[in-house]
């Protein structure tokens, strides 16, 4: 653990940008989805409900890039416009359960008498399966877009909080941590300027992974009925809503589909790519 | 020995206390009156009082968490306000899909993991390693319910070779339920075995390099027998854990697996009790899933006490 945490003060992100070409390539794919749902107004050929029903299921080529739903819309205009709301969910939450973490985490590692109650706290949180637990806070806080984010961040906090207090149970002991005590350093300084800034590179990692995780959620809540209001067109909602389609229209589930897995799979690589870097012993081993 | 498992069943039991809490406090953040929440915009106010006076919500929070906690304590997980019966049963008549779900899943997912994560440790950085790291990262990539809607179409539904969906009906006998979980089954394991495909590689590669291997090569024994034999059976411990964190996983995808088969299982009475608000069954079945996973993930290191004599200390 002392290797990882001096290997990754020593490594820039930038760095690893420039000489990890899978990490480069998977936030290059990442952008221009990003960029596509950002500018989606100037992208997207069609109004994302705009509906014509004479061109209801119409295949991909033509009128429509890659077909119409069954109500005439265009399904990469929609495609386009839920990629705002699965990405925003996915970003949401990995920079809310990164807050939640991170102050957990801190707690814990540096203070002695609170690890054990936050330790038992994280085991217990892990203990419920995601979809599960995500399913149980939507339901009792509503299904808004911030409560779904809310919802997944209390979901994912526990495992930016245990790698969080791991690093920083190592820290604490460092000489220079010692040495900051010894100059007077306030507590608060110490675990914002010594602690955590030099976890930096490690949080973002674990952040680049719950990010895909909570699109991966996101979907599945949406896809079982229990995530943001149906309406809200997410590339969950659009599997589901074109299940009922799938033999005569498969495109209406292969296009959401496939966009939820090339932006997780392009996170997992930049997060893998990020971790091997920034960890050189876990390169040679997973 | 009697030390380390005593400490381990006490911080299961603390674990498990938090656990309770922790379900205790979703269910009340809730905004509003719970009981009017569950019987809907339409009900009287006599039933509301009635219901939050069967729930014991007209008491004080804390005399709420005492109560809640000696009912979980003695067993008693309340009762489903949809069913009218009480959640432990309702719970166990949904069990059977989806536990032979997630155990078919399990033994899928293994055998497909396990001996690729074996030849990848072996033949590291060729091009079977690096197809299969790639192919694992791909199947953490996809949404179980997605794959699963497009093997429904084409593997059963187009080529006839599974059961299209349902659990065979009232009368079905076992093995025709069964039929109906394999190719949940197959889509849950695929989905999962990523995971137990990079522990296991990851540590076969741990061992593959361990001073015995060495010697056991120098001896002259067969590769065969050296990586199955010598090294696989020490890289087995940290396989077994992870397949035991993997149970959350697996009863995460199968909840919405079960949705896409129509499997009558606890992830679909979980969503139906969600959208008829029925907080009993919810709270009762996060309570029953995430005991389960403590108590499961606690008998795998007993296990590990048990083989490995380098835990017991």
């Amino acid at each position: 653990m002392a290797a990882s945490v001096s290997a990754a003060m020593q490594v820039s992100l930038w760095q690893v940008l420039i000489q990890r070409r899978s990490v480069l390539i998977g936030l290059i794919i990442l952008a221009i989805i990003g960029l596509a749902a950002i500018f989606a107004p100037l992208i997207a050929p069609y109004e994302p409900n705009a509906m014509s029903i004479r061109d209801r299921l119409t295949p991909p080529g033509g009128q429509f890039l890659l077909g119409s739903d069954e109500f005439g819309r265009d399904v990469f205009s929609r495609a386009i416009y839920a990629g705002r709301v699965s990405l925003s969910v996915g970003l949401g939450t990995a920079v809310l359960a990164s807050l939640f973490g991170v102050v957990l985490g801190l707690l814990g590692g540096f203070f002695r008498r609170l690890d054990g109650p936050i330790s038992r706290l994280i085991d217990a949180m892990m203990a419920f399966p995601d979809i599960l637990l995500a399913i149980a806070l939507v339901a009792a806080l509503g299904g808004s877009l911030f409560n779904v984010i809310l919802a997944l961040s209390i979901v994912y906090a526990p495992r930016i909080a245990r790698v969080v207090r791991a690093s920083t149970l190592v820290i604490r002991e460092l000489p220079y941590v010692e040495a900051a005590k010894a100059l007077g350093v306030s507590t608060p300084n110490i675990l914002v300027h010594h602690i955590l800034r030099n976890i930096v590179s490690q949080l973002i990692v674990q952040a680049t992974f719950i990010f895909a995780y909570a699109m991966l959620a996101e979907a599945g809540l949406s896809f079982l009925g229990v995530g943001v209001d149906p309406s809200t067109p997410t590339w969950g909602t659009m599997i589901n809503a074109g299940r009922a389609f799938v033999g005569t229209a498969d495109w209406l589930i292969l296009v959401p589909g496939a966009a939820i897995v090339l932006c997780v799979l392009s996170l997992q690589i930049a997060g893998d790519g990020l971790r091997d870097a920034l960890d050189p012993r876990l390169a040679k081993e997973v | 020995m009697l030390r380390y498992i005593l400490n381990r069943v006490l911080g299961m039991i603390i674990v498990l206390a938090i656990v309770v809490t922790v379900v205790f406090v979703i269910v009340r953040l809730a905004p509003g009156d719970p009981a009017a929440l569950m019987l809907g915009p339409d009900a009287v106010p006599e039933d509301v009082a009635a219901l939050r006076a069967r729930l014991g919500l007209d008491q004080p929070i804390i005399a709420q968490f005492l109560r809640f906690f000696g009912q979980i304590a003695s067993g008693d997980f309340g009762e489903s306000i949809f069913f009218d019966l009480p959640v432990l049963e309702v719970i166990g008549q949904r069990a059977e899909p989806t536990i032979f779900l997630t155990l078919f899943s399990i033994l899928i997912a293994t055998s497909i993991a396990v001996p690729i994560g074996i030849v990848s440790a072996y033949y590291r950085g060729g091009l079977f390693d690096q197809g299969s790291i790639s192919g694992a990262m791909l199947a953490a990539s996809i949404p179980s319910f997605w794959m699963g809607l497009i093997l429904q179409q084409y593997l059963a539904t187009d080529a006839g070779w599974f059961p299209v969906s349902g659990y065979g009906g009232p009368d079905a006998s076992f093995a025709d339920r069964m039929g109906h979980l394999v190719l949940p089954s197959i889509v849950l394991g695929v989905v999962n075995s990523a995971l137990i495909i990079r522990f296991t590689r990851a540590s076969m590669l741990d061992v593959l390099s361990d001073d015995y291997v060495r010697t056991a090569r120098s001896k002259g024994m067969s590769e065969r027998r050296v990586v199955l034999r010598h090294a696989f059976k020490n890289a087995l411990i940290p396989v077994v854990t992870v397949i035991g964190l993997t149970f959350a996983l697996l009863i995460s995808g199968a909840v919405v697996t079960e949705r896409v088969f129509n499997l009558p299982g606890v992830g679909s009475l979980v969503v139906g009790a969600v959208l008829r608000r029925d907080y009993p069954v919810i709270q009762g079945t996060l309570l029953v899933v995430a005991g389960l996973y403590v108590v499961i993930n606690f008998l795998i290191d007993m296990v590990y006490l048990a083989i490995d004599p380098r835990v017991r200390y």
